[in-house]
């Protein structure tokens, strides 16, 4: 085990995480989301409760069936968004989570990407109950790679689970094996991706 | 962090035996290399032979049937690379069979070994276990072909502990005129091994399970069994393993072995004692469980168990944090994304593989250690499955 745990900040999260939801019946949330499923070994689920006047969101509870590292950045979370304007909210990214917890190893990044998940899926569901559809982003999967039928959201995957160079992305993904030709495409979206969760590394 | 430890990770490795820790500081001084003629040589090939002798005697072998490794895995590579090996100068030009059997709950050492002679042309076939992780008998009656060359199956499982019925598996993989190599390195030590009673071709077993030193590991191969070395560039250990000698391994080795002759039956009581009472406190404190691995044909000091709702990793950490050391097979604990393979194999539900936890007991391991762990691992449980998605009981 490395030794991130045993930063204060990731330790004291761990041993005492913040908003944890303990009586979900009870709970008026405004929006709900759940991201994940148990057999890939973890679950997140976000409830908010919305300033409907001031589009800010003044509570932020979850529950996870998740690792150290998510309950941790979770329960970081949960505390950050506490005040935000759903529109700022909205665009948190686990980096931003890792870094109010002073940085995470790469390998632990993965875990803690379900918590943002969670958090606009909640969003998204407030929005859809309040008639604001036209706020959701698609988080659709776009098809890249023709041949194997890989999406844009796979190679994030891979990026996440540790993909830096084109062969370790077709690997994983099988992209690109075929005709080949979406592999200027790739390249850019690994880019992307590599910089989304792993800019500030380099 | 609590100041107590309570180590209850044993099949990942031991400490040292205090025997063992006064034989290594005692063979400090002796720096000559064995394969030197001058007295300094000497003495430590003596050293070497002497050692070589009661491991041999340990496991009913002959000292020449011993070939010392770096480690448990280089000794099982080791044996796996023979059936890949095209090279017409060796012994293992005389195999017409190349064909590799395993089991799909080997160690990975043996797993990612038969993958690299499957890239290298070598067909090779993994045999199923049942729910309890031993092997399917009348399947392998099955599959053994004349064109096997190789049975593989460990002796005990390193996750489960279940151990496989040795001596029939052997007879059968030898009425198909294959051969026969067991990975024993989480038994021998443990249980009694005899090789002539199991009748195998092939054992492999480390220092470092049975309170010996790391980095230290050996082959037993048996009396006219051909052999192609993996570690090429010397005449050491007859030829058949190059580079020189690991003296104070090799010393510190056989005296985990000496010590294991006069203390394993009275540990594997105390053990099995322990581990009972481990059990019956996780089964009356902590509800919505389940024991993974043989009730009865088992490691004497290994328990796994799972518990619904939770994730492993997170469970270690909190434990850790009380002094208490285990184990997982959650995906998030070895960095990828798949729980313990031996779970799956065993037909556990992916929920139920990242959920669990193994402890393996040892020598120092006390009542009292079994009893604070049962305790925090009632509080442990409780706070995880509180905040998970995945437990709703009350």
């Amino acid at each position: 085990m490395s030794d991130w745990l045993y930063t204060d900040k990731v330790k004291d999260h761990f041993m005492n995480p913040r908003n944890v939801l303990t009586d979900e019946k009870s709970y008026p949330a405004d929006g709900k989301g759940i991201v994940g499923n148990i057999k890939c070994g973890d679950q997140m689920m976000v409830v908010i409760k919305v300033d409907k006047e001031k589009q800010i969101l003044t509570d932020c509870k979850w529950k996870t069936y998740g690792c150290a590292s998510a309950i941790a950045s979770t329960s970081v979370m949960s505390e950050m968004v506490k005040g935000m304007s759903i529109e700022q909210a909205y665009h948190l990214t686990p980096k931003d989570v890792a870094k109010e917890l002073g940085g995470l190893p790469e390998h632990k990044i993965h875990c803690s990407v379900l918590g943002d998940k969670a958090l606009r899926a909640a969003i998204n569901d407030y929005y859809r109950k309040n008639g604001m559809e036209d706020k959701i982003t698609k988080e659709e999967a776009r098809i890249v790679c023709q041949c194997m039928n890989v999406t844009d959201h796979e190679i994030e995957e891979a990026v996440l689970e540790g993909a830096r160079s084109y062969l370790s992305l077709q690997e994983k993904t099988k992209i690109g094996t075929v005709c080949g030709q979406c592999k200027e495409e790739t390249l850019r979206l690994m880019d992307v991706y590599i910089g989304r969760h792993f800019g500030d590394r380099k | 962090m609590s100041d107590r430890t309570v180590y209850l990770d044993h099949n990942a490795t031991t400490p040292l035996h205090p025997e063992v820790k006064k034989a290594l500081s005692e063979a400090f001084e002796m720096y000559g290399n064995p394969s030197s003629l001058h007295r300094l040589g000497r003495e430590a090939r003596a050293k070497i032979e002497v050692a070589r002798q009661d491991i041999a005697a340990f496991i009913n072998a002959k000292p020449e049937e011993i070939i010392f490794t770096g480690s448990g895995s280089e000794a099982n590579n080791t044996v796996l690379s023979i059936f890949s090996c095209s090279s017409k100068s060796h012994e293992c030009s005389c195999f017409s069979r190349k064909d590799v059997m395993t089991t799909t709950i080997e160690h990975p050492c043996v797993l990612e070994s038969s993958k690299c002679l499957r890239d290298k042309g070598t067909c090779v076939s993994t045999l199923r276990v049942d729910k309890d992780g031993k092997l399917d008998l009348d399947n392998l009656g099955h599959v053994i072909s004349d064109k096997t060359g190789l049975v593989s199956v460990m002796t005990a499982n390193n996750e489960i502990g279940t151990i496989q019925d040795i001596k029939t598996i052997a007879k059968m993989v030898h009425a198909k005129d294959a051969l026969f190599h067991t990975d024993a390195v989480q038994a021998v030590g443990k249980i009694p091994i005899d090789v002539r009673e199991l009748d195998v071709d092939f054992l492999t077993f480390s220092g470092h399970k049975i309170y010996g030193p790391k980095g230290v590991g050996a082959i037993y191969v048996k009396k006219g069994v051909p052999f192609c070395p993996y570690i090429h560039g010397g005449h050491q250990e007859r030829g058949r393993r190059a580079g020189t000698e690991n003296t104070l391994g090799i010393i510190g080795f056989a005296k985990a072995v000496e010590m294991r002759k006069s203390e394993m039956l009275t540990e594997t009581k105390k053990l099995l004692q322990l581990k009972a009472r481990l059990k019956a406190g996780i089964e009356k404190n902590i509800p919505d469980i389940k024991f993974n691995g043989h009730p009865t044909d088992c490691l004497p000091g290994t328990l796994n168990v799972s518990f619904e709702g939770t994730e492993g990793e997170a469970i270690l950490l909190y434990l850790d944090m009380e002094g208490i050391a285990v184990s997982t097979g959650s995906a998030c604990a070895s960095g990828s994304l798949d729980p313990s393979h031996v779970l799956l194999a065993i037909g556990l539900a992916a929920e139920f593989a990242h959920s669990s936890i193994r402890m393996s007991l040892g020598r120092d391991n006390t009542e009292k250690d079994v009893d604070y762990t049962v305790a925090k691992m009632a509080q442990v449980v409780k706070r995880v499955r509180s905040i998970s998605t995945a437990y709703s009981k009350k």
